[in-house]
């Protein structure tokens, strides 16, 4: 396939960044979209170029390293996949690709393709977890956890933390990713003891890191590679409510 | 094996001998890890902050550590290449993790996890450290539970557990097909509650290029940020290194892009013995590579196995579509060659067998480099439904990636590297020979002998995270007089320049060839001569080949861009030059190791069926070589006990 690309080049933080054109031929369909960008920095390096810098680590879909906007899509055309697992047959020979970073206030740009994700990691030290030292733990079977309830906290926990949620709203809101590491924990008997100041905490450490709010737009459903649901979010609001009701998450 | 060289041989490399000991304990194994720890000394809770831990990696066995050792309060800091710690490479195992609860009541106890452990690993394992981690087996999964893991469950709440290969019983405990994932989030999030608490600093985009060592001991690291390149000593007490195995060495692997052998290999050439660097596991389910774009191999879960039949064409050269080849022109060599095991035949001998199929021209697929995993009688007997309900995400993963609807036409599989028993050489306490350098997890050699079995590698990791290391670790620290060290000393200056002449003349090379060009040759030589089926002359041919392809890097390699910004091609080129090396003493290893046992396959040493064939009375020794700086590297030799169960040939007829 021949293809024209439209990338955002950066050089670092500091400076602006600008597309640059590029022409690609010889794109085998079965390659992935950054199999497809390595053939391109090949032919960038042979001509004694800087590669295009991107993020990317598994390329089995489960790290949540890479992620691009691809056509104005986050992880691109194809629903539930990352971009590591979007191939290139989903795109006919000729095609023009615009390929760009996530774009969020609180993702700063680093160079080229690449982004300051750390903000999720804060989020998550906010209250994330379950308050447990090694060694604490009781027999695993001593709490019978209903399978309604394990499947229901499987399907929130399977957020990869890639942040096409945040790059795909409009608003740049993080609460798909907070909602769902919350609806983990909270669906489950472990996670009761710290539910509701666990909400206060991790919901205002992702209003400080400057994620907006939400406007019930659904973008960040419709392009997450995990399908999150965004009832997590529903459920969160609910428990938030009740938290400052109960004046939670003072600590 | 295809070697048709007929070269003169190089020499062969000569050794020098010395005997190293395990440090292992007297006395039965059934009490030796309750009684060490007993006697193993402690830190006083109000001392600890005063220790400065470094941990290099934040997968299940680094994230694991630097929680439990900041719980301890320890003042731990905690280092990774990704963005995240989160992102480690733990997060990709698909099947599960083992423990011998027993819930199934079907006759599992430790001692059977212990007994398949070492059998399974061909019986080139320390029995004292196999115990331990299957005594260790069941706090994970207690721990794991508490934590917030959504395990899998039964409808009345309890715990679910499926079988695995190698085991006779159902043992392993699973979220869904991401149970690397959820596992390596509570980790993540035990790590997160203490980096919040302040105990643990983390330190992500960080990698480790060098190990300082003063007056003998591990005192610190040298480390490359790589979002400005900047390049610092980090001192403390004592050094971890949790970094994953080796696998892409083979460039084609179903290990993370950024998996590498930097740390250990720079480790090893500080003076860490390196142990059995030879035994890779290939696994025998992953789609086959489909061109020279291809940048990594992805497993299909090997319980694929259960439903689906292996088969070829009989007819080599036959490039007929599946679909047209009538039944008796078709092959299924494994159930004709193992009829007991038949499909469900081990991962060594399932992938030997494939290789064989390939090179004797009946592969299919477009570059006849597969064969075929046929799911059409499953589904003609159980239904299409039920075959979705049991493997509908892997089939669609198969789809994303081939294109190709696997309940229409078969799967095509072939064997890729997927693990490495080898690494770093530790002790019954987790610590190498370099005092104050603990390792865990995959990086180092100690639990699953010449072959890992499915769903002990999660265990291992967690093992050596949550429980071995915080309890070894202290007693290092509470029986050692640890000087002062600051970063004026001539070792930390001399570390530092190390790194920096590495990197200097990385830049300095401006050829024309790129740095992945380099590590797909490596990859092809290693693949071809030390891969599946190992001999003799093919590993004395990849001892010439690997320092001429070398010699080529360091004359021609283009790495563009400067070292002091974000440059990746900068990364992959002071990883690559590591590969160079450790290849050549995987080579080395597989050569000196005249018998074939577990993943290791040398041709020369099988029984007339076609199975490995081990030589207990020469062979039953760990393989740890220390480093000279020339080409022939000193071996030493653990000698390897089995005082608990008997040598025994490993039949799965």
């Amino acid at each position: 396939m021949r293809l024209k690309l439209r990338i955002w080049r950066q050089k670092n933080a500091q400076s602006e960044g600008k597309f640059v054109d590029y022409k690609l031929d010889g794109v085998s369909e079965d390659s992935s979209f950054l199999e497809m960008l390595d053939l391109l920095n090949e032919q960038l390096i042979d001509r004694n170029e800087e590669p295009v810098h991107f993020d990317h680590d598994c390329r089995e879909g489960i790290c949540g390293m890479c992620g691009l906007v691809i056509n104005g899509i986050a992880h691109g055309p194809k629903a539930a996949v990352t971009t590591c697992q979007l191939h290139m047959r989903v795109f006919k020979d000729g095609d023009s690709i615009t390929v760009e970073p996530w774009r969020a206030k609180a993702f700063p740009v680093i160079k080229d393709l690449i982004v300051d994700r750390s903000a999720f990691d804060r989020i998550v030290q906010a209250g994330g977890y379950i308050s447990v030292n090694t060694g604490q733990a009781p027999d695993a079977n001593v709490i019978p956890v209903p399978k309604e309830q394990a499947d229901r906290a499987m399907d929130a926990a399977a957020c990869i933390g890639c942040g096409a949620c945040v790059a795909a709203c409009p608003n740049g809101s993080a609460m798909l990713f907070t909602s769902a590491k919350l609806a983990h924990l909270n669906s489950l008997p472990q996670g009761q003891a710290e539910r509701f100041d666990r909400a206060v905490l991790m919901v205002n450490q992702m209003d400080a890191e400057g994620f907006g709010g939400c406007t019930n737009i659904g973008e960040c459903e419709a392009v997450c590679p995990k399908e999150i649901s965004l009832d997590f979010i529903a459920m969160m609001n609910r428990d938030l409510l009740r938290a400052n009701l109960m004046g939670k998450g003072k600590r | 094996m295809s070697v048709t060289t007929t070269q003169t041989m190089t020499e062969a490399p000569t050794f020098v001998e010395a005997t190293l000991d395990g440090r292992v304990p007297s006395g039965p194994v059934q009490t030796m890890w309750e009684r060490t720890k007993f006697e193993m000394k402690l830190i006083n809770p109000s001392n600890r902050r005063k220790f400065k831990i470094i941990i290099v990696g934040s997968g299940l066995a680094g994230g694991a550590a630097a929680a439990t050792l900041g719980e301890q309060g320890y003042n731990v800091e905690c280092y990774a290449y990704q963005d995240s710690p989160r992102r480690a490479h733990s997060v990709a195992a698909q099947g599960g993790i083992n423990a011998a609860k027993n819930y199934r009541n079907d006759g599992d106890s430790v001692y059977r996890l212990f007994y398949d452990t070492v059998k399974g690993g061909d019986f080139r394992a320390r029995e004292a450290n196999v115990y331990r981690l299957a005594e260790v087996s069941n706090a994970i999964i207690d721990q794991c539970v508490a934590q917030g893991v959504p395990f899998a469950r039964e409808y009345g709440g309890m715990l679910d557990n499926r079988s695995f290969g190698g085991a006779q019983v159902a043992r392993t405990f699973y979220a869904r097909g991401q149970t690397g994932q959820q596992l390596l989030l509570g980790a993540y999030q035990a790590l997160a509650r203490q980096i919040a608490a302040g105990t643990v600093k983390m330190f992500t985009r960080t990698e480790m290029l060098d190990l300082i060592v003063i007056n003998g001991r591990a005192r610190g690291i040298v480390v490359r940020d790589m979002r400005t390149g900047e390049i610092t000593p980090r001192l403390a007490d004592v050094v971890v290194l949790g970094t994953g195995g080796y696998s892409n060495v083979f460039y084609l692997s179903t290990n993370a892009k950024g998996c590498n052998g930097t740390a250990i290999w720079r480790a090893h050439k500080r003076g860490a013995y390196f142990a059995n660097p030879c035994f890779t596991q290939i696994h025998p389910t992953c789609i086959p590579p489909v061109g020279e774009h291809q940048s990594k191999l992805t497993l299909m879960s090997e319980s694929l196995r259960n439903d689906g039949r292996i088969w070829v064409p009989k007819q080599p050269g036959d490039t007929r579509p599946a679909d047209q080849i009538p039944e008796n022109e078709r092959y299924y060599y494994l159930e004709e060659m193992y009829p007991s095991y038949g499909n469900l035949a081990p991962r060594d001998i399932s992938s030997r067998a494939a290789k064989r199929q390939v090179d004797s021209g009946r592969g299919v697929g477009p570059l006849r480099n597969g064969v075929y995993l046929d799911f059409a009688d499953a589904i003609k007997r159980l239904g299409e439904k039920v075959i979705r309900d049991r493997y509908g995400n892997l089939f669609d993963m198969y789809e994303n990636i081939t294109g190709e609807n696997a309940y229409k036409t078969p799967m095509r599989i072939y064997p890729a590297p997927h693990y490495t028993m080898g690494g770093l050489w530790v002790d019954y306490y987790l610590m190498s020979n370099i005092p104050g350098l603990f390792v865990i997890g995959e990086a180092n050699f100690s639990d699953h002998g010449a072959n890992r079995l499915g769903a002990s590698a999660l265990m291992q990791g967690l093992a050596d995270g949550y429980f071995v290391l915080p309890a070894t670790l202290p007693n290092y620290l509470a029986s050692t007089r640890l000087e002062k060290v600051d970063e004026n000393a001539d070792a930390v200056k001399e570390a530092v320049a190390n790194v920096q002449n590495i990197t200097q003349r990385l830049m300095n090379t401006k050829g024309t060839k790129s740095v992945d060009h380099y590590h797909r040759e490596l990859g092809k030589i290693i693949w071809e001569y030390s891969g599946m089926g190992r001999t003799a002359e093919g590993l004395q041919k990849a001892l010439q080949l690997i320092p001429e392809l070398e010699a080529e890097f360091w004359e021609n390699v283009r790495v563009t861009g400067t070292a002091n910004e974000l440059n990746q091609e900068l990364e992959k080129a002071g990883r690559l030059v590591d590969y160079f090396e450790l290849g050549r003493l995987m080579c080395i290893d597989g050569l000196n190791r005249n018998e074939s046992c577990g993943g290791h396959f040398r041709e020369e040493y099988q029984t007339e069926e076609g199975e490995a064939q081990r030589n207990d009375a020469e062979y039953a020794y760990v393989a740890a070589w220390e480093y000279t700086g020339d080409d022939r590297p000193l071996l030493h030799k653990e000698p390897l006990k089995f005082e608990t169960i008997k040598l025994a040939t490993r039949s799965y007829k």
